[in-house]
């Protein structure tokens, strides 16, 4: 497979990462200096908004990640909002709770079983896991169907790499994913918001294009329990939900798996949900999003979103001849 | 001379002043809140969403309230209550108004188009918006001259609070409709249920009588 290069963007327009972060220093001495102690706060504040993601605070775990040129070269979320507004209804509805009770998910030991229509269908430990394939560092666009978007440096490589360990036979076309559901670590799965464990799926040729991320970290440390850990999926081109977190179980069927949001809303969740501003939410349009912590201030006005958001060029091909407004 | 009573006390119109006052300032607290969590970097990640949640929350909050007075004054026997209700109805309408405003500028972006197809198109907005419209001339119509001038009009205007009860909780129910997540507007439901049930003529009846008792 060749390597993928984005054709709109030369690689003299990318700011080195040094020069960048100089940058950054500059204008937060600026703020420190020039403009007096009273209102350096609040300058380097807004300084702050403008473009320095704030990384994750010392002492995580690291992932050595070689880059990799799917990465977007857009604003980074800060640390913060990735880590702190999320959607993990195993640990509650509300955003900002996951960062705090997710603290009960045990991570270790953890395993995740890849079965069904595999030639070599095994056990793998996360451990042995991590060390499948290089981890890479793919920075992502992330469109939640609610309509809000980051940008996020997530850890991992893609699936395609673990499923040809498996072989998926040539009955397999679709990829089940589960989630953990364990009352005791998780106390929004005694809620019955959501039938449990959570499953999300994929047609096998989705699951198979190098975009579909086996993701272990982010900001290149292993993942935050609130995020997924230790191991989810990142689909990019799809709505956030479709990327299962907390995976213990990758199945792979002949039929079409059924999906926990598909299964609860029908009429509101496809089993596709790819990023659509042409198909709307039953109860809000997907024609723009709000880009969380956008470098413009807190009144920016939304962003456009983007057909299969902005991953046109590597996904289209697989919806060809589909009416993905029926196929929403 | 007349001997020192509470009921005495808190007839006297320096006491109702302070209790307006009160009420007043309480019902500034929700936006107060905002804009300190806004001056304190405390919205989180998505600050909008947040204030719209919170403003329209707040709405609702001071609505039951508004609908509260007239069970608190046959509860209570107490006109004071009653003295404050419009004051807590404007309160509603401008909540309303803020989070209408921010659903037209920091949604829609004041782009009129878009704003009309939503509001066609999407039950929970229709509610919200029809709620906001009806809510409109009750407030034109809060002031005492209007009520003159209404007359017994005035009073059959004045139930389309109870539409709007309806409306409201609607707005609400169906926005949360697609995660099943009914916990918490369950209880306003409720809330507005009962507030709604002490207008019934069997009920109130029997809070007059307990009063009249009471007082004998």
């Amino acid at each position: 497979m060749q390597p993928f290069i984005d054709p709109t963007i030369l690689p003299s327009e990318i700011t080195p990462k040094a020069i960048f972060e100089r940058r950054r220093a500059l204008i937060k001495a600026a703020a420190a200096g020039s403009f007096g102690a009273g209102l350096a706060p609040w300058f380097s504040r807004a300084a702050f908004a403008q473009a320095a993601p704030a990384g994750p605070p010392a002492g995580g775990v690291k992932l050595k990640s070689i880059p990799s040129s799917y990465s977007t070269t857009e604003t980074l979320s800060s640390y913060k909002d990735v880590t702190t507004y999320n959607n993990f209804y195993e640990f509650g509805t509300d955003k900002a709770q996951p960062h705090e009770t997710a603290k009960s998910l045990e991570t270790r030991p953890w395993t995740v079983t890849v079965e069904g229509l595999v030639k070599k269908p095994q056990t793998f430990d996360i451990d042995a896991l991590l060390k499948l394939a290089p981890m890479e560092e793919r920075i992502y666009r992330m469109r939640c169907v609610e309509g809000w978007s980051m940008v996020i440096p997530w850890n991992g490589y893609s699936l395609s790499k673990l499923l040809s360990v498996v072989e998926p036979t040539s009955a397999a076309k679709y990829v089940e994913f589960i989630s953990l559901a364990d009352r005791k670590q998780m106390p929004g799965v005694n809620s019955s918001v959501l039938n449990w464990p959570y499953r999300e799926g994929l047609r096998l040729d989705e699951a198979m294009n190098p975009l579909a991320l086996l993701t272990f970290g982010l900001y290149g440390e292993a993942l935050p329990k609130q995020n997924g850990a230790p191991v989810r999926m990142v689909i990019p081109w799809k709505y956030g939900f479709k990327s299962a977190k907390s995976i213990v179980k990758i199945r792979l069927t002949d039929q079409q798996p059924p999906t926990s949001w598909n299964t609860s809303a029908p009429n509101e969740y496809g089993f596709y949900s790819n990023v659509n501003p042409n198909v709307d939410h039953p109860r809000w349009s997907q024609a723009t999003e709000r880009r969380i912590g956008d470098g413009r201030g807190f009144f920016a006005p939304k962003v456009k979103t983007e057909m299969f958001n902005g991953y046109g060029n590597q996904v289209a091909s697989l919806y060809a001849g589909m009416d993905l407004k029926k196929y929403y | 001379m007349q001997a020192w009573t509470l009921k005495n006390t808190i007839n006297q119109t320096g006491f109702l002043k302070g209790f307006k006052l009160l009420v007043f300032l309480l019902a500034l607290l929700p936006l107060e809140r905002l804009l300190y969590f806004a001056y304190s970097d405390q919205l989180g990640a998505n600050p909008i969403e947040f204030i719209t949640r919170s403003t329209g929350t707040w709405t609702l909050v001071l609505f039951c309230l508004t609908l509260g007075m007239t069970p608190l004054r046959l509860i209570t026997g107490w006109g004071g209550w009653i003295r404050v209700r419009r004051m807590l109805g404007l309160f509603v309408f401008f909540y309303a108004c803020l989070h209408f405003l921010i659903w037209l500028w920091l949604d829609q972006d004041f782009a009129l188009a878009s704003m009309v197809k939503d509001v066609i198109k999407r039950p929970f907005i229709t509610m919200g918006f029809i709620t906001f419209v009806l809510l409109i001339p009750l407030a034109l119509t809060s002031n005492q001259w209007s009520q003159r001038k209404l007359g017994r009009r005035w009073a059959i205007l004045h139930r389309l609070v109870y539409v709007i009860a309806g409306t409201a909780i609607l707005h609400y129910w169906w926005d949360k409709a697609g995660k099943n997540n009914f916990s918490v507007v369950s209880i306003y439901l409720g809330v507005i249920i009962l507030l709604l049930a002490f207008r019934l003529s069997l009920i109130k009846n029997i809070l007059i009588r307990l009063n009249v008792i009471r007082s004998a």
